[in-house]
């Protein structure tokens, strides 16, 4: 048996591999236009930050060979292990920590910055699997629907007591492993709801949102005849939808932070009066509207490779790191970028098809993991630079600059490699 | 359904991606260029301006550094516009004005905000200027003249305007470019191209490097100097007769067509349109409809030539062989076709041969002459398009080719011009006669007839009159330097030039003779008309002199108009033959004749039509005479800063 899977390439899914090269390979060039100050002598110059990375690449091949040598069960089984650790990891920068840009996020060795957030996303995904295939779990009860929960509320609380909302974000993404694994339907409906009121609680005010609920509140009550809702129970929910939207307000004025308002602000609209609105541009949309201008002047074909004036200008703030997509803009145009989204895109639908054909509830579960942060990452890092949706800093995987983050989704995404290889021993 | 949710949420999340991608960089994007690429910073180094020498060497014009406070709106920061508007000597409202007018034209370009600060506004605001993002200062050269004369050939640089940056890209705005006179018609020459330095910008406008390592600069390269025609104490004389008068003179020098002068009366410094107040001193002098001081009389006034166009019909009709230089036509004080007088003449002797016809100008002599010509063929369209042919080969009813960029094309009718008036054939030489005399449908301006005298009096060729002598380090056009034909034969032009050099022995203008030059002249008057509250009313003739000297190898051939004048010898007459003295001689004998010209004013003629008064004319006025004309001082040139424009001193 193990014969014939050597011959296939040690069973290990060559296409995920090619995809990953690939995305890390042409990060790397862009990082090196977006990081280089003056002429390049050497592609490992260590004072520079693509000579960095070059070693953090090729670190990252040390690390692979590591993952795959390793027996596929022993990430299932010590699953819960990886995982108190990484949460220890998370409680100890409260005490060891550095302080980096406002947030607590980085332990500080020598030179050295590891981020451990980057790695508790894994730890998560992994002991989330666990806990879910887990024959004593059943995830039609609330009770155990709450246990899962915990296991992911515990990291995302603790990266945002350190003040870094945008990795927490990336947590939300568990979501569509429920939803995979049979959470009821209603709590995607609650889900859309809570969003969509919550875009109307901000843009248009608690009163017309309260009187667009009831409207629908109306409507399904009088179109559905089959399961009929009661009067009481329609008033019950019209009334959660308000306090809801009430709370959203609540929250938006008074427990955001400024800047985080202003985002918010500046991308539903919210600021009509044009003296702050120009204000608040000058202090918040800085980088958003260098980055776009980057992008836009990119044209079809882009300018060429180390060519873009405002890479070299060094006009987009963190353009190395979460910024890193404007460069791909500028240099490389519009086919370029496309073809950076279509290779995440085509990387993600690759997960996902490999998770569906998985024999073990663990491996699936684990994939849908991989699939579901790669693609918040994916949706929130380009989205977030092309000035769709708000200002929300995290990197995009394999292609930003720094190497807890590299290896951080190496190892999500190589876990996972080995998992599936590891397939055709399942039963 | 649960299988399906991410990997749809994927593809529309993709498919979101790419559409904003299209938007940003192929829906939204504008052709790119590195001239409105706000990173790269793009210095210009303007050359030097060519200088201009006159023919003698000496320096006319030369150049001056000026600094224009230039701005990018796109790249302006909140700044402390009360300071800056301070710095600049602007009000805040003058500030947003200039702003918007820069924003609407472009929000990348630069455009000008002040142009032209003084040396100290300019070492005030110098150490200022790293304050105020968005705005920086251009060094640019101005025009010095070094002389207040020759206006009108000189002309002037102005601020490019936008339609000609967009036919010629090279320019910018706020780029000087030349308006008028040579500035404009050797424009290219004097100009030089401009440099360029590409930087690279970082976000804070600081300049990190040369862009490409400077592949895409290029160093300026300098005007180049130019020699003219014109002889600046000539002109300057020439400018001096022309006080108090209107008019021009036209100075050729026919053994190379070369312009010794050319004076258009009134003119004004030069050193008005230089500068900060250059606008508004064009304005003035653009508003001023009634001296026209902006209008080159030398080139651009189209009138009846009056009689020295008489010789013309004389040389034809040698050509034509339809008279002879001994042939007599009786004069009884006009010419008569039947019982009816169809035009008058003055009283002199009578009969006349050709060389009296000239001398004394005789009316009748050349309708006679003229008839002849027409009636020699068998219809007069064809006799017309005979005359007319050779008439234009001595430059005439078409434009000169001249390098100056104002001129008018004076008028010869043929055949056609006369069908299309009286209906095909339905006309003869008698309704035309008004021509014989240079009156009529016949229009020359005064360069032409300075042409036609250098055409004289080299007995039959001419070369294209031109301003340039030199251009450093290249040649003037081979036009300038093609000797052009006339169609009469050498020998013909000996009994009109006799003719010529008579008018100054024994005809009209026997009392402008210079005492050792031979000149060879012919007076002209010619009636003008106005309208005044659309009633078509009569001026004092034109005074009109044309003349070449000396009679064997000219050195000069002149044309002289001054408008309303009176009769030929009266103004022009003296002032050519002035002007032929100060040529050849270098010094003035005549001096009772230039006494008289700087102590005879015609203001108060010019003055009538707009008084409102009914008034006399010709004969019946009486002259106006001032205080002698002094020459200006070419020390005190940047002072005058009134425009001379020969207010009427009543």
């Amino acid at each position: 048996m193990h014969s014939r899977e050597q011959h296939r390439g040690f069973g290990f899914d060559w296409i995920t591999i090619v995809l990953f090269l690939l995305l890390v390979g042409f990060g790397w060039l862009n990082i090196m236009s977006a990081s280089h100050e003056g002429e390049i002598i050497s592609y490992f110059d260590m004072s520079q930050l693509y000579g960095k990375h070059a070693v953090f690449i090729g670190l990252t091949f040390v690390l692979i060979t590591l993952i795959l040598s390793i027996e596929a069960k022993f990430y299932e089984r010590f699953a819960s292990v990886i995982y108190i650790i990484a949460m220890l990891a998370l409680v100890g920068l409260f005490l060891f920590g550095k302080d980096v840009n406002g947030a607590r996020s980085w332990y500080g060795i020598g030179s050295m910055t590891i981020q451990p957030s980057e790695f508790a996303k894994f730890a998560t995904a992994l002991a989330l699997a666990k806990y879910m295939s887990d024959l004593q779990t059943d995830m039609n009860t609330i009770k155990d629907q709450l246990k899962a929960v915990g296991i992911i509320f515990l990291p995302a609380i603790l990266i945002l007591l350190q003040n870094d909302a945008g990795s927490t974000i990336v947590y939300a993404s568990f979501f569509f492993v429920f939803y995979r694994e049979g959470l009821q339907q209603i709590y995607l409906v609650i889900a859309i709801t809570a969003i969509v009121l919550a875009v109307l609680a901000l843009k248009f005010g608690i009163l017309i949102t309260a009187i667009v609920a009831a409207i629908v509140i109306c409507c399904i009550y009088f179109f559905r005849r089959k399961k009929r809702v009661s009067i009481f129970q329609s008033i019950i929910i019209l009334l959660v939808c308000v306090s809801f939207s009430a709370g959203v307000r609540m929250f938006y004025d008074h427990v955001l932070k400024p800047h985080q308002q202003n985002r918010i602000s500046l991308w539903l609209r919210l600021e009509k009066d044009p003296i702050k609105l120009e204000k608040m541009k000058k202090e918040e949309a800085y980088n958003l509207i260098q980055s776009e201008q980057a992008i836009s002047s990119g044209g079809l074909t882009g300018k060429g490779f180390m060519q873009g004036t405002r890479t070299t200008g060094k006009f987009v703030p963190e353009q190395e790191t979460d910024y890193i997509f404007s460069t791909v803009g500028e240099e490389w145009g519009f086919l370029g970028s496309t073809l950076v989204v279509i290779l995440f895109m085509a990387l993600i639908i690759r997960v996902l098809f490999l998770a569906e054909s998985q024999k073990s509830q663990f491996s699936r579960i684990y994939g849908y993991g991989v699939a579901a942060i790669l693609f918040t990452h994916f949706t929130i890092n380009i989205g977030m630079v092309m000035g769709l949706i708000p200002t929300v800093g995290i990197p995009l995987p394999f292609f930003s600059y720094g190497g807890s983050g590299l290896w951080g989704f190496t190892i999500l995404l190589f876990i996972f490699i080995k998992l599936d290889s590891n397939k055709i021993n399942e039963w | 359904m649960r299988k399906i949710l991410l990997l749809f949420t994927v593809i529309i999340v993709g498919l979101l991606f790419i559409s904003r991608l299209f938007y940003l960089q192929i829906y939204k994007k504008e052709a790119y260029s590195l001239f409105e690429d706000s990173a790269i910073k793009k210095e210009y180094n303007y050359p030097k301006r060519g200088y201009v020498y006159d023919r003698n060497g000496k320096l006319l014009v030369a150049n001056q550094p000026s600094y224009d406070v230039m701005i990018i709106p796109r790249e302006v920061e909140p700044l402390d516009t009360l300071e800056f508007c301070k710095l600049l000597k602007i009000t805040k409202e003058d500030f947003i004005k200039k702003y918007n007018r820069a924003k609407s034209y472009s929000p990348r370009l630069p455009s000008p905000f002040v142009p032209q600060l003084s040396k100290k506004d300019y070492a005030v605001l110098q150490e200022k200027m790293r304050k105020f993002d968005g705005f920086y200062i251009q060094k640019r050269s101005l025009r010095d003249y070094q002389t207040t004369i020759g206006a009108n050939v000189l002309g002037d640089l102005g601020e490019v305007n936008r339609r000609t940056i967009e036919k010629q890209p090279y320019y910018t705005l706020g780029d000087l470019i030349g308006k008028q006179g040579i500035e404009l018609s050797y424009e290219d020459v004097l100009r030089g191209v401009k440099g360029i330095k590409f930087s690279q910008k970082d976000r804070f406008n600081k300049i990190i490097g040369p862009y490409k390592n400077g592949s895409f600069d290029t160093l300026p390269q300098p005007g180049k100097d130019i020699k003219i025609t014109i002889d600046s104490e000539l002109q300057k004389y020439g400018e001096l007769l022309m006080t108090n008068k209107r008019g021009g003179i036209v100075a050729i020098d026919p053994t190379n067509g070369e312009i010794l002068a050319l004076v258009s009366g009134p003119s004004y410094n030069p050193n008005l349109l230089v500068g900060r107040d250059r606008s508004k001193n064009f304005t003035k002098l653009y508003r001023d409809s009634i001296a026209k001081p902006l209008f080159d009389r030398g080139l651009q006034a189209q009138y009846a030539p009056g009689s020295p166009f008489k010789v013309i019909n004389a040389l034809i009709g040698l050509q034509e062989g339809v008279i002879t230089p001994q042939e007599k036509v009786t004069c009884r004080m006009g010419y008569y076709y039947g019982s009816r007088r169809l035009t008058g003449c003055h009283h002199h002797k009578s009969p006349v041969d050709m060389n009296a016809g000239i001398a004394q100008s005789c009316n009748a002599y050349f309708v006679t002459a003229y008839r002849k010509i027409i009636d020699k063929y068998p219809d007069a369209g064809n006799g017309m398009n005979t005359w007319a042919d050779h008439a234009k080969s001595f430059g005439l009813g078409d434009y000169l080719g001249y390098d100056l960029p104002v001129g008018q094309k004076g008028r010869i009718p043929d055949g056609n011009y006369y069908d299309r008036a009286y209906g095909d054939n339905r006309w003869g030489s008698t309704y035309i006669v008004s021509n014989a005399i240079g009156q009529g449908e016949v229009e020359a301006t005064p360069i032409q007839l300075a042409n036609m005298a250098a055409a004289i009096g080299n007995r039959g060729y001419y070369y294209t009159p031109h301003i340039i002598k030199e251009i450093e380090g290249d040649t003037i056009p081979s036009k300038f330097t093609t000797r052009r034909e006339t169609t009469i034969d050498r020998h013909h032009f000996e009994p009109v030039v006799q003719g010529m050099f008579d008018v100054y022995n024994k005809g009209t203008a026997a009392t402008l003779r210079i005492p050792g030059i031979d000149i060879c002249g012919k007076t002209g008057t010619a009636e003008n008309f106005v309208k005044i509250d659309s009633v078509k009313t009569q001026l004092t003739d034109h005074s009109i002199f044309v003349a070449f000297a000396p009679k064997d190898n000219p050195k000069i051939a002149i044309a002289v108009f001054v408008e309303n004048g009176y009769w030929g010898s009266r103004f022009a007459g003296r002032m050519a033959s002035l002007m032929i003295e100060k040529y050849i001689k270098g010094e003035i004998t005549r001096t009772d004749m230039e006494h008289w010209i700087l102590t005879h004013s015609l203001e108060n003629e010019y003055a009538k039509p707009y008084s409102g008064e009914p008034f006399k004319i010709n004969g019946e006025t009486t002259l106006q005479l001032v205080d002698k004309v002094e020459a200006p001082k070419d020390d005190d040139l940047n002072n005058s800063i009134n425009v001379n424009t020969n207010k009427p001193k009543l």
